[in-house]
């Protein structure tokens, strides 16, 4: 009852607050000229000078600001290519390219700026295709005006009247499957004075893909539609494959400089929450639209929407990109590397400065093991069953997170230890990469690897060793016992130069 | 003789070729198409009607070309075909690399139409092409089989940059027919009649409907992706346009006429 009249008040209160918006809303525009709106702002006239033909650019590059002061006709020429390539490693899908990339070629446009848009599609299509970009003002966004059978082409002509940054896709039936399948791409339409300079620009763009069989089977994986009518992805990925912004690939900054992500979401299905580990967005222009937020964390990013991130490095090492519904990324591979370099700056980071145990009530049936192996240890009784034991507690705390519980590692990002070519051809060298780090190229089981891990001394030489000794006898690996003498001995060594961290050039 | 031969065949309109084909018998019936004649739920109806087992093929096109010279490469009139046509062919009356039993492609609608009447016959409809398309090996209607889909879509979704399998080479359906899917686009001889939009998301738009009237895309069946395609397909054409997966077969009434 009291509930109820409660809801009554609110429901008056709600209106008068309703009516009064309206009533100022009245007002103001009584007492001024009606602005023009956003879209009739920007038709500045005719095309000025000769057509240019836009220059568009694969992911992750953006191409240069256009710097230009006039309204002109521009020339965009876009090939729609069905080709198959890796979705991740050892696994193909048959996309569906804007210009035979996923995503799309990134067009870059300016405000008033009239577009003589050609689609184009590839005589080797199955399908035919077409285009809505979202910045067109007009229906469809160009999808009906641009509906091409296999081998041929169509033209269209739009006027950008408004700025921001748009996602475009195509829209033929069924449209799940072409967007799914990898039909998007952004467009940004600069406003007429430009953006403010950066040190870089980059183009991450999100989507979720549904294959027939799970994730990372190996083969050719074909679409499956009843996953995608179940919004159930395989994948969810930045720029179209596993590994696709990561290892060699990775984006690349110094300290000290200005960085600007452009960055859309494809869907077909998935909200992203947009989030780069370990950095603050300094501004965002929120859903690609003409207003800016500050101090961001994490934003939203809707399936067919877009958002422009800037942000300033200061600390060097490696930032990874992450769907922040966190699954996707460390099970469907929603993952990528921004890899800064140059001096550590300790005033504003001081990676860590302490580092001691601390055992709760919890970890001490966890522990057990570990605790008996200290004291097998010490009475010369230690066994290689009781190393394994402890080694495998002390792992699942400290290694597992990156080397996953089943030492498999994670493709292009942490180096797998099972059955692991590298770990078997010398053993005792990893007692050097527990104790110092290691960081740059290593080739492990035929794939290069090129990240960062940092020395885990806070372990003492009991606990290396079990914990390699668990390693060695686990997954495939060869066998063999770590005692705490040799670790002992590489930690009385000075560390080698190879493994010392310094930054890449 | 032989000069003589040719001669005579040529004053005929259209002649037919060396082999006949092989048609066979599809009883009619209704069943729901994904256009329903009313535009909602209304059953499609299909009068008896024979349809080609297989395909043609180039082998069959080259030889309606050499008794049909009209409808050859560069002497085609450019409103039948566009500049593709048969260029997958080393000349205008040679095949080169392209198979002989392989389905001609690169054909126009209007080529087609002037092919099956050499064969007195014509088109299917699109409804005679939906109905004897909806069948598996073993069932008139296998539509609702969620495997049967997906093997289709698998087809839709790789590109056309291997060489075309020779026709004949996918499994006999229910009525006896061949390569109805996972071979290659098809004309249909209503195929303008297919109104969808090239904005396949305007479903209820009123000006659409207007103009289209039942036409208009409005599926009964929202997951039969696997036909929504073709449609989609034939009506991103026009009637002189030619791909490199667009082919087709003939049929013909019950009694085996043109009609």
């Amino acid at each position: 009852m009291k509930k109820k009249k409660w809801a009554a008040t609110l429901a008056v209160s709600v209106a008068i607050a309703m009516a009064s918006a309206l009533g100022a809303g009245v007002a103001a525009a009584k007492g001024a000229p009606a602005p023009a709106n956003a879209s009739s702002r920007g038709d500045f006239g005719p095309p000025q000078g000769e057509p240019i033909h836009a220059i568009l650019t694969s992911p992750p590059n953006v191409p240069a600001a256009l710097n230009r002061k006039f309204p002109a006709k521009v020339i965009v020429e876009l090939e729609v290519i069905e080709k198959e390539m890796p979705i991740s490693e050892g696994v193909t899908y048959t996309f569906w390219t804007f210009g035979g990339t996923v995503p799309g070629s990134f067009i870059r446009i300016r405000q008033g700026d009239t577009v003589e848009f050609h689609l184009k599609n590839n005589p080797n299509s199955k399908m035919p295709h077409n285009i809505d970009l979202h910045g067109v003002t007009g229906p469809g966004g160009g999808a009906a005006s641009s509906f091409t059978a296999p081998g041929h082409e169509s033209q269209f002509t739009f006027k950008a009247l408004n700025q921001g940054l748009y996602v475009y896709h195509c829209a033929t039936a069924p449209v799940g499957m072409h967007v799914g399948n990898g039909m998007y791409g952004l467009l940004l339409v600069e406003p007429p004075e430009g953006l403010s300079p950066v040190d870089h620009e980059y183009y991450v763009m999100q989507g979720d893909f549904y294959t027939t069989g799970k994730y990372r089977e190996k083969g050719h994986q074909p679409f499956n539609m009843e996953n995608a009518i179940d919004e159930k992805p395989t994948y969810v990925l930045f720029n179209g494959a596993e590994g696709a912004l990561t290892g060699d690939k990775a984006l690349t900054a110094k300290t000290n400089e200005s960085v600007r992500m452009f960055v859309g979401n494809g869907g077909p299905n998935l909200v992203s929450s947009f989030h780069v580990i370990g950095e603050i967005f300094d501004k965002v222009r929120y859903e690609g639209g003409t207003h800016e937020q500050e101090n961001v964390q994490t934003t939203l990013i809707p399936a067919g929407g877009a958002v422009m991130v800037e942000f300033h490095t200061q600390v060097p090492g490696s930032y990874i990109l992450v769907d922040h519904s966190i699954f996707r990324a460390f099970n469907k591979g929603a993952l990528a590397i921004l890899k800064v370099d140059g001096p550590e700056d300790k005033s504003i980071y001081s990676g860590k400065e302490v580092d001691a145990v601390y055992l709760g009530d919890r970890s001490a049936p966890n522990l057990a093991a570990v605790t008996e192996a200290a004291k097998a240890a010490q009475s010369g009784t230690l066994t290689l069953e009781d190393q394994v034991k402890a080694g495998g507690a002390l792992f699942n705390g400290t290694c597992s997170v990156c080397h996953q519980p089943t030492g498999a590692g994670l493709p292009n990002v942490f180096p797998p230890l099972a059955k692991s070519d590298y770990l078997a051809a010398d053993p005792k060298r990893a007692i050097g990469i527990l104790l110092h780090g290691l960081t740059g190229k290593v080739i492990v089981n035929g794939s290069e690897f090129n990240s960062v891990m940092p020395p885990m001394n806070q372990l003492n030489d009991d606990e290396v060793a079990n914990i390699l000794t668990y390693v060695l006898n686990s997954w495939g690996n060869p066998g063999g016992r770590i005692s705490a003498e040799d670790v002992s001995k590489v930690r009385a060594a000075p560390a080698p130069a190879a493994a010392a961290a310094k930054p890449e050039h | 003789m032989l000069r003589a031969a040719t001669a005579v065949l040529c004053m005929a309109a259209f002649t037919l070729p060396a082999a006949a084909a092989d048609y066979v018998t599809v009883p009619g019936g209704s069943y729901s198409s994904v256009l329903p004649p009313d535009g909602k739920f209304a059953p499609a109806v299909v009068a008896a009607f024979r349809l080609r087992t297989l395909p043609v093929t180039n082998g069959e096109f080259l030889d309606f070309v050499r008794a049909n010279p009209q409808w050859a490469r560069f002497r085609i009139a450019s409103l039948f075909a566009d500049g593709q046509y048969l260029s997958h062919w080393a000349g205008p009356l040679s095949l080169g690399g392209a198979g002989r039993n392989q389905p001609v492609t690169h054909v126009s609608w209007f080529a087609a139409e002037a092919y099956c009447e050499s064969e007195q016959a014509r088109l299917p409809t699109w409804y005679e092409f939906e109905y004897a398309a909806a069948s598996d090996e073993s069932h008139a209607d296998a539509r609702g089989d969620e495997a049967w889909r997906e093997h289709i879509l698998d087809w839709y979704s790789r590109p056309s940059t291997t060489a075309l399998p020779d026709v004949g080479s996918t499994p006999k359906n229910f009525y006896g027919v061949y390569d109805m899917h996972g071979l290659i686009w098809e004309w249909v001889g209503d195929y303008a009649g297919l109104m969808i939009s090239g904005d396949n998301r305007d479903q209820g738009d009123p000006d659409l409907l207007k103009f289209c009237g039942a036409g208009a895309l409005s599926t009964q069946d929202r997951e039969n992706y696997a036909i929504l395609m073709r449609v989609a397909m034939l009506s991103a054409l026009k009637a002189a346009d030619t791909t490199a997966n667009l082919g087709f077969r003939c049929a013909k009434g019950a009694t085996g006429d043109g009609s």
